[in-house]
């Protein structure tokens, strides 16, 4: 009983648990189908491409992932999220695609100018969104979410302008490669292993960590430490505006072309719902990036299962957000209290009885 | 007792009040020869956004008390399609859906309130749950567009005019029309009347503003706080889901895709209108004026004609940043005194 | 009850999880008195409030209430106002956006016969209430458009108007001008005159002796004495909140702290203030010494040396360091010229609570190195450790969380913070305080070898005597105004409290 106590104190415990959780449910409606038992993690070669639905989770996740590495830092420094993300892929695929493709033009087989360029620019435009959701919520003092607010609205709205409110092909072979395959790999899985790579090198090299956490737990002891809590909170929504461009990024190539309407719809809930699986508060403070990013897989394992149960895109929402609001609520202070009071009586009552 | 000062708060209420003639006026100055100018076609205003009238009654309530509820576009979602399926496929009475509807709205915003009243969850986390939730379910009910069509009573509602007594002009059939509103304006006025007098002369009106004002100060004189608040959010999803029913009353069809970012549109108009995020500011005149302006601005850009239609959602935003950066300097300049 | 007492508490014991937060205490208020209640910071005085007012439960001892027969227990705030104990606290607690009247009467509106809030009735009956109160104002203005004076008086009104029969008055002062001060005064009169029991919390001497009938003093959570006015001239009023007891701590007073005054000068100061908290200062400071800022709590001796670090940011004046003329915009500046500050409020400004031992003792040292040269793990393990062995710091490794330490190590692993730094001159506010006997006497020890190896201090405690054995020179504040420095000779207790209470000498 007590080894299984501290187990379930262990950090990375939620997320590897509802992980399991997931795949233990696949594995019963395999089986319940006459499927064989194991089929969730049976990987083939097909078409010289790797194949399979662990394959799929990992590949459809990449997006998710890369998002929720953003989203960790912003919850961890300002107790709020940044509920632009969405907008701001969408924002991304339509500055990207405009630069390509030329602007008003729907359909090409031809860069209009590099491809290098129209990746930067769509990265810089989504960096700038970053520093301005930032500078609302360090410098105007602005909740976050309504700091967010505004470009969860208007990016996507932008995004629309840019590309004429239309969808913009852009049928470019060294295009698609981003969502397609590089070898027998799904490129989306490289680009979202080298993302935490890198965040996983700055955050072991650098102080940015320890930066972000005392700043999340305690702003003004860290002002009189020595560390400028504004800055830091803007820096850490300029990352989640790059990771949101970089998902944009993978997003746009899979389907080679900016359909502004429904790139990153819904991104943010699975972004804060990987975030908080992860095992992160949403009050901020401490983090744990690795917690959140097997949140993000966890995420799409729970989507990709719900489609093969066939449950429809539009339909999947209502079962995230039951799994939202039952973390959420188990994270509740009044509950984790109420918790406490019970089992503090219980082993009152234990006591009794032994006396 | 007239010489009440001009403080930061009626202040933001008379920017936007002032605003909005502006806007209005030169929209008539420039699309004039658009019909922009008639009296119809301000009533047109009040005519498409009836239902975002009740919402922003309610989301006034809920950011009274400090709270934010960002569900209410997919409730209507859901609403309308409720509605829309139960007509056409179970062939139920409108009068009994219409109740259904109502209740539906009372438990959605009870358990969203519990959530946050006394589980003391961040609103913003509970509502977007609710959110994806209403938009779920929505595709639940049925993923196919349904239009309402069998129900007499319905349509009979949906059809209706009152016309007004004066302000006719003879169209170009030399036919006198009267201006007319539909039955949508009527309820969407009697809900802003009675929020008003709600927010002004009762006990429970009082305290939301006191609730947004002070929380401790509030809990300190002898409110209930938590009460307070998840009445907040069961008026606010009863009241979007009266607003649900006039939007239904205006589409005439459900959608999954119905009233896609309409939670944005509520929040600007009462933010636009005055009302504080910080609570404890605001009332439903200014929350009526801001979505005059939100319907000013699509109507502008619709007239056009040329501009394509995410234009407004760009407008919005920015007026929404500018009254959410006004607000926080306001806030500041108080501080300091 | 014996006639004319309207509250009576015996023998109130009160504990925090480790600390002795009240022990005994007695406490006597009759009607139509003014009972100030003194104490320095943490003598008990807002526990015992608490423990009054159901904010906190008490273990032991009995609350007597006139017109009720059997001990009182309050369950909660709104429950002791029912029974006549009403408070009004430091802060405003009302509504900022609500008007005058409705502040008044919120909870409790007249109400019309369809059940909506009587407005017009509400307001007659808010004039008044103000009437009666000598008050002048619009009542269906806000309330935000009044001054905090009239604010205060407000929250008062709403208090007297509830029938109270007890009425406690928790710091109202603090953020008054002396009109507004001398406005308070006179409606607390009469409603003593209308036989009102007032308990007076405050720090400010002058006012205790403008307005008090008698004065209760506190220290460390037990009960020094209950006096009549009269009986209790100023300077005994220090002494009492101050404590006289000396300690086996006496014995290790500095030998050689010679005159430090020939040595160079690390800060010089010259007209540094802060709009509200301290008025224009000077002061300077030389390599290797400890200066004390003294005064009682709110007299502006935190409020200095955050003005110095740029803690708080100071409004006007010149600040040199080695001679150099600098500026410090952020407590950054301050550490980059060698600085370094150990807060008073240890809780919001110290630790940084979710973090490990190690992590809250490398903050400083990482923040001054900047975000990309991060300590690597190996040296700051061995930093960790370093100080945890020299300041004894008391914890299961140097991975346990910062908030599960007692205070006294949490204390310590602030002070290796900034220890790691090697400061030239390093703030202490309030070091000792609420931390136990035997900590103290290290971090005094502590100071002096600091001092005796170079670094300058400014050294801020409530008792005397700590600082009379570690400062070379004091400084004395009152009122957020420095009122003198003793040095030499003159530094002894008699003086220090003589400075402190300041105004004629009645003795």
């Amino acid at each position: 009983m007590s080894s299984i106590r501290s187990l379930t104190k262990k950090r990375l415990f939620l997320p590897i648990f509802s992980m399991l959780l997931v795949m233990l449910i696949n594995v019963i409606y395999d089986v319940a189908c006459g499927n064989p038992p194991l089929g969730f993690f049976v990987i083939t070669i097909k078409n010289a491409v790797l194949y399979g639905r662990l394959i799929d989770v990992l590949n459809r996740g990449s997006e998710i992932a890369i998002l929720a590495i953003g989203m960790t830092l912003v919850v961890s420094s300002s107790a709020g999220t940044d509920i632009s993300v969405g907008s701001v892929m969408s924002l991304y695929a339509g500055v990207c695609c405009m630069t390509l493709a030329g602007f008003g033009e729907v359909n090409v087989s031809q860069y209009a100018n590099p491809l290098l360029l129209g990746i930067g620019a769509g990265l810089l435009v989504t960096c700038i969104c970053g520093l301005f959701n930032g500078f609302l919520v360090a410098y105007m003092n602005i909740q976050p979410m309504v700091a967010t607010l505004i470009l969860w609205s208007a990016g996507r709205a932008i995004g629309l302008l840019l590309c004429n409110s239309q969808i913009v092909y852009v049928r470019v072979p060294s295009f698609q490669k981003l969502g397609a395959y590089t070898g027998f790999m799904p490129t989306p899985i490289i680009v979202a292993a080298i993302c935490i790579a890198i965040a996983a090198v700055i955050l072991r090299f650098t102080a940015l960590g320890t930066y972000i956490q005392s700043v999340g737990i305690n702003k003004k002891a860290s002002r009189i430490a020595g560390f400028n809590s504004a800055k830091i909170i803007l820096l850490c929504y300029v990352i989640c505006g790059l990771c949101a461009g970089l998902a944009g990024m993978v997003a746009t190539s899979r389907i080679y072309s900016a359909d502004t309407n429904n790139i990153g719809l819904n991104m943010e809930l699975d972004a804060i719902l990987a975030v908080a699986l992860g095992g992160n508060s949403l009050g901020g403070g401490k983090f744990n990036l690795a917690g959140s990013i097997i949140g993000a897989y966890t995420i799409q394992a729970i989507t990709t299962t719900l489609y093969s149960m066939g449950v429809s895109s539009a339909q999947a929402p209502v079962f995230k957000a039951v799994v939202v609001i039952i973390i959420v609520v188990i994270q509740a202070e009044p509950v984790k209290e109420y918790f406490k009071k019970v089992s503090s009586k219980r082993a009152a009552v234990k006591e009794a009885t032994k006396a | 007792m007239n010489r009440k000062k001009i403080n930061g708060n009626n202040l933001l209420l008379l920017i936007t009040i002032a605003l909005f003639v502006l806007m209005y006026a030169a929209g008539c100055i420039v699309y004039g020869s658009k019909g922009f100018a008639n009296l119809q076609s301000f009533l047109n205003i009040l005519i498409n956004n009836a239902g975002l009238i009740c919402v922003t009654c309610g989301m006034t309530c809920v950011m009274l008390t400090g709270g934010i509820d960002i569900s209410v576009g997919s409730l209507i979602a859901m609403d309308c399609m409720f509605l829309a399926v139960g007509m056409e496929t179970w062939k139920m009475g409108s009068q009994v859906l219409m109740f259904l509807v109502l209740v539906i709205g009372v438990v959605f915003g009870l358990v969203q309130g519990f959530c946050i009243a006394y589980l003391d969850i961040q609103p913003f986390i509970v509502t977007m749950a609710g959110m994806f939730f209403a938009r779920g379910m929505t595709a639940m009910i049925c993923t196919q567009q349904v239009s309402i069509v069998s129900d007499k009573f319905f349509t009979g509602l949906s059809s209706m005019k009152f016309s007004l007594p004066f302000g006719g002009y003879v169209n170009k059939k030399g036919i006198l029309q009267m201006p007319y509103v539909r039955i949508t304006v009527i309820v969407a006025i009697i809900v802003v009347v009675l929020i008003f007098l709600m927010l002004k002369y009762t006990r429970f009106g009082r305290s939301l503003y006191a609730v947004g004002g002070n929380q401790q100060s509030a809990a300190l004189m002898g409110l209930n706080v938590k009460k307070t608040k998840l009445k907040a959010y069961v008026l606010s999803s009863f009241l979007t889901s009266i607003g649900g029913i006039c939007f239904c009353l205006n589409t005439m069809a459900g959608t999954t895709t119905q009233a896609t970012g309409l939670e944005m549109d509520a929040i600007s108009s009462a933010v636009i209108g005055g009302t504080l995020l910080t609570g404890g500011v605001g009332n439903v005149v200014g929350s009526l004026f801001g979505v005059l302006i939100n319907g000013t601005i699509s109507t502008l850009v619709k007239t056009n004609g040329k501009l394509i239609s995410s234009w407004s959602n760009i407008v919005t935003a920015i007026l929404l940043c500018f009254f959410i950066v006004l607000q926080s300097v306001f806030a500041k300049v108080k501080e300091k005194k | 009850m014996e006639d004319n007492v309207v509250l009576k508490m015996q023998g109130i014991c009160m504990t925090f999880p480790g600390v002795k937060a009240l022990e005994d205490v007695d406490f006597t208020l009759k009607k139509g008195e003014i009972r100030a209640l003194m104490g320095e910071n943490g003598a008990g005085k807002s526990t015992l409030i608490k423990c009054l007012t159901g904010v906190n439960k008490f273990e032991a001892g009995e609350i007597y209430l006139d017109g009720c027969d059997a001990p009182v227990i309050n369950k909660s705030t709104m429950d002791a106002q029912n029974k006549g104990i009403s408070t009004v606290y430091q802060e405003v607690n009302l509504c900022p956006n609500l008007s005058v009247a409705e502040n008044l009467f919120i909870g409790r509106e007249p109400l019309t016969r369809m059940g909506t809030v009587n407005r017009r009735e509400m307001n007659q009956r808010a004039v008044q209430l103000m009437k009666q109160l000598d008050l002048e104002i619009d009542v269906t203005q806000n309330l935000e458009d009044y001054s905090l004076a009239l604010q205060q008086m407000i929250a008062i009104a709403r208090a007297v108007d509830m029938e109270s029969k007890v009425l406690i008055l928790d710091e109202p002062t603090s953020s008054l001008d002396d009109k507004e001060v001398a406005k308070l005064f006179g409606m607390m009169r009469r409603l003593r005159d209308k036989g009102v029991g007032i308990i007076f919390v405050t720090h400010f001497l002058e006012q205790v002796y403008a307005v008090c009938d008698g004065i209760t003093v506190l220290r460390n959570g037990t009960l020094v004495g209950e006096y009549q006015i009269e009986e209790l001239p100023r300077v005994k009023l220090v002494a009492a909140m101050m404590g006289k007891d000396f300690d086996d701590l006496a014995a290790i007073k500095q030998e050689g702290s010679g005159d430090k005054q020939k040595e160079e000068l690390v800060i010089e100061a010259k007209g540094l203030s802060h709009a509200g908290t301290i008025k224009p200062f000077n002061l300077d400071i030389h390599k290797g010494e400890v200066i004390g800022l003294t005064g009682l709590l709110g007299s502006g001796r935190s409020e200095l040396a955050r003005a110095i670090y740029g803690a708080d940011r100071a409004q006007t004046g010149t600040l040199k360091v080695k001679g150099n003329e600098v500026k410090i915009k952020n407590p950054i500046d301050a550490m980059k010229l060698g600085m370094g500050m150990l807060p008073d409020d240890r809780k919001a400004e110290g630790i940084i609570g979710d973090l490990s031992v190690r992590e809250n003792i490398i903050l400083a040292i990482q923040a001054k190195q900047g975000i990309l040269k991060k300590i690597p793990m190996a040296k700051q393990c061995e930093i960790a450790d370093k100080f945890i062995e020299l300041l004894q710091i008391k914890c299961a490794s140097r991975e346990t969380l910062i908030r599960q330490l007692s205070g006294g190590n949490q204390q310590k692993v602030i002070l290796a913070r900034w220890l790691a730094t090697n400061p030239d001159f390093l703030i202490l506010d309030e070091p000792t305080r609420g931390i136990d006997i035997g900590t103290k006497t290290e971090i005094q020890k502590l100071v002096l070898k600091l001092a005796n190896e170079g670094t300058s201090l400014i050294f801020i405690s409530s008792e005397i005597e700590e600082m009379l054995r570690t400062c070379n020179r004091m400084a004395v504040l009152r009122d957020g105004t420095k009122v003198g420095e003793i040095e030499g000779h003159e530094m002894n207790q008699m003086n220090v409290m003589k400075v402190i209470a300041g105004g004629e000498q009645n003795e």
